[in-house]
């Protein structure tokens, strides 16, 4: 087996394995900063073991077993006079079926308010979702000690500040999970539109739709649950066809025929999932416009007046300058980019430092024949863009000819 | 597990309310201890105003004494409480129904307590 495909083999394992084994060793040991750093550690070991040796007949199992036997080690290391290590029974192949319970109390205690919000992140790709801290580092261009040192710091609070692992009570669960759907789709963003760029040791876009997933079948009753994960799945299904020759390929200009059809007529039934709850939120809308996109033939065969009204529904939820300015957008395919440009006015301010504001607003002077102010805004786009493939394009578009094709 | 509730509150802006209102606010804190007694290890103190503060602050030459509270903090302390609970949930459960937190400026910080020193063998 190649080192890659043994690597792949982890990554799903882990997918599914590190949350309930954290749960697990923390039900069995009664100590949570000993259960992830057992899981931990038993990652490391298999990323050696597996490419050296190849990958065992029962990955799962494997794992439980090293991650078990760290546990145990580490309890006797830690308590030997307590002698607490007679607890634990000896590890044996016991492997249960995934309990999705587990996994969802601890991602509710990975997303704790009391948690600070890069610390949720963090915590939830470590404990849940099973990366390694260099993974995690790399992935967001953080200094390996610090993201270890916020990931430690995390771990300690949730244990010193009786952070429970359980999911919580249905008075409360409303803002809970309203937390845990945020870290979830931040962590689909930062996979999706990585500031890196596409390359990574690990897909932490499809990691996030896999966790989406997770929660909206454990919580079948939450729309908002069943919306997020049809959001992700619906934008992860557009993943092939985003970038060709490492160049960002944008949603107008992209081969259909690239996109997993099945994947969005999946994300359509939990659309239509979510809204039988009736009960809806904002992921549930940007579903519903990310599904009115998926399924036209072409950006200009695209039902623009169905995402317009969608998205003044979605801003009457959201009335995020962001959210704003995707309504003006939508809108400029209904009214025209004369009356679009009135509407970005307002957001001048508010939305100054972002780039795609500036590359908006020169598309839409370019269209109606404002050429050098278009260029202006263009450049001002490219001088706040992070990401290489963004900024190809825009570079692209500023040296394309003026009016060439009005876009 | 045992937690301090630290109730801060801004002095600036609470000189600001209105009598009225902060003498209601009184009377449901009040009515607060008696409904959370069940969880009260310690009902704690009120403390006197911040101008009443001394503060004993570390200095490389010897500790030095000096008046007021912690510099430049605009959120002083004005009394503590210690509940025991089952977890940080239900800390924040009582938390949330102090009354004061209808005032502006107004804050809860919630510390665990050490109970367990074997810990710090």
């Amino acid at each position: 087996m190649t080192t890659s495909s043994t690597d792949d083999l982890l990554a799903r394992t882990l997918r599914e394995e590190a949350g309930p084994l954290v749960a697990r060793l923390t039900r069995r040991f009664g100590d949570f900063d000993l259960a992830e750093e057992a899981v931990q550690g038993a990652v490391v070991e298999a990323l050696t073991t597996w490419r050296r040796d190849g990958a065992p007949h029962r990955p799962g199992a494997w794992l439980q077993v090293a991650a078990t036997r760290n546990a145990m080690d580490g309890m006797r290391l830690r308590d030997r006079q307590r002698a607490l290590a007679h607890r634990a029974t000896p590890p044996a192949y016991d492997v249960e079926v995934g309990d999705t319970d587990d996994r969802l109390a601890l991602l509710f205690a990975c997303c704790h308010p009391a948690l600070a919000p890069d610390a949720r992140l963090a915590l939830t790709l470590r404990a849940v979702v099973g990366l390694t801290t260099p993974q995690i580092a790399r992935a967001f261009l953080t200094h390996e000690s610090t993201l270890a040192q916020r990931i430690v710091r995390a771990k300690r609070k949730v244990v010193a500040a009786g952070i429970s692992l359980t999911v919580p009570a249905e008075s409360d669960l409303g803002a809970r999970l309203d937390d845990v759907l945020a870290v979830v789709y931040v962590m689909f963003n930062e996979g999706f539109v990585s500031s890196t760029g596409p390359t990574q040791d690990r897909d932490l876009a499809a990691d996030a739709v896999w966790l989406a997933g997770v929660v909206a079948t454990a919580l079948p009753d939450e729309a908002e649950a069943w919306g997020l994960a049809a959001l992700l799945t619906i934008q992860h299904a557009r993943s092939r066809a985003r970038f060709s020759d490492g160049d960002l390929v944008l949603l107008r200009d992209q081969d259909r025929s690239l996109w997993d059809h099945d994947a969005i007529a999946e994300g359509e039934r939990m659309i239509e999932r979510a809204a039988s709850l009736g009960s809806p939120g904002r992921f549930q809308l940007q579903a519903a416009i990310a599904a009115v996109h998926a399924t036209g033939a072409s950006w200009a065969e695209t039902d623009w007046l169905q995402v317009s009204l969608l998205y003044d529904e979605l801003a009457r939820w959201d009335a995020s300058p962001v959210v704003r300015l995707n309504q003006v957008v939508a809108r400029a395919q209904v009214v025209g980019p004369l009356d679009a440009l009135a509407g970005l006015e307002p957001l001048a301010v508010p939305l100054d430092g972002y780039h795609l504001f500036h590359a908006t607003r020169a598309e839409l002077l370019s269209a109606v024949g404002r050429v050098d102010e278009a260029a202006v805004a263009n450049r001002r786009a490219l001088e706040l863009t992070t990401n290489d493939a963004e900024r190809r394009l825009l570079t692209t578009r500023l040296h394309r000819r003026p009016l060439s094709d009005g876009s | 597990m045992k937690y301090v509730l630290m109730y801060t509150s801004r002095p600036d802006l609470a000189a600001g309310a209105d009598p009225e209102a902060a003498q209601a606010i009184y009377q449901r804190v009040y009515e607060w201890f008696g409904e959370n007694a069940g969880v009260m290890a310690d009902s704690g103190a009120e403390l006197l105003g911040v101008e009443t503060a001394t503060t004993v602050r570390h200095d490389p030459a010897g500790a030095v004494v000096v008046d007021g509270p912690f510099n430049e903090a605009k959120e002083v302390i004005g009394g503590f409480s210690v509940i025991d609970v089952a977890d940080m949930d239900a800390a924040i459960a009582v938390v949330k129904t102090w009354p004061m937190l209808d005032l502006p400026g107004v804050a809860v910080e919630i510390r665990p307590m050490v109970e367990d020193y074997t810990q710090f063998e």
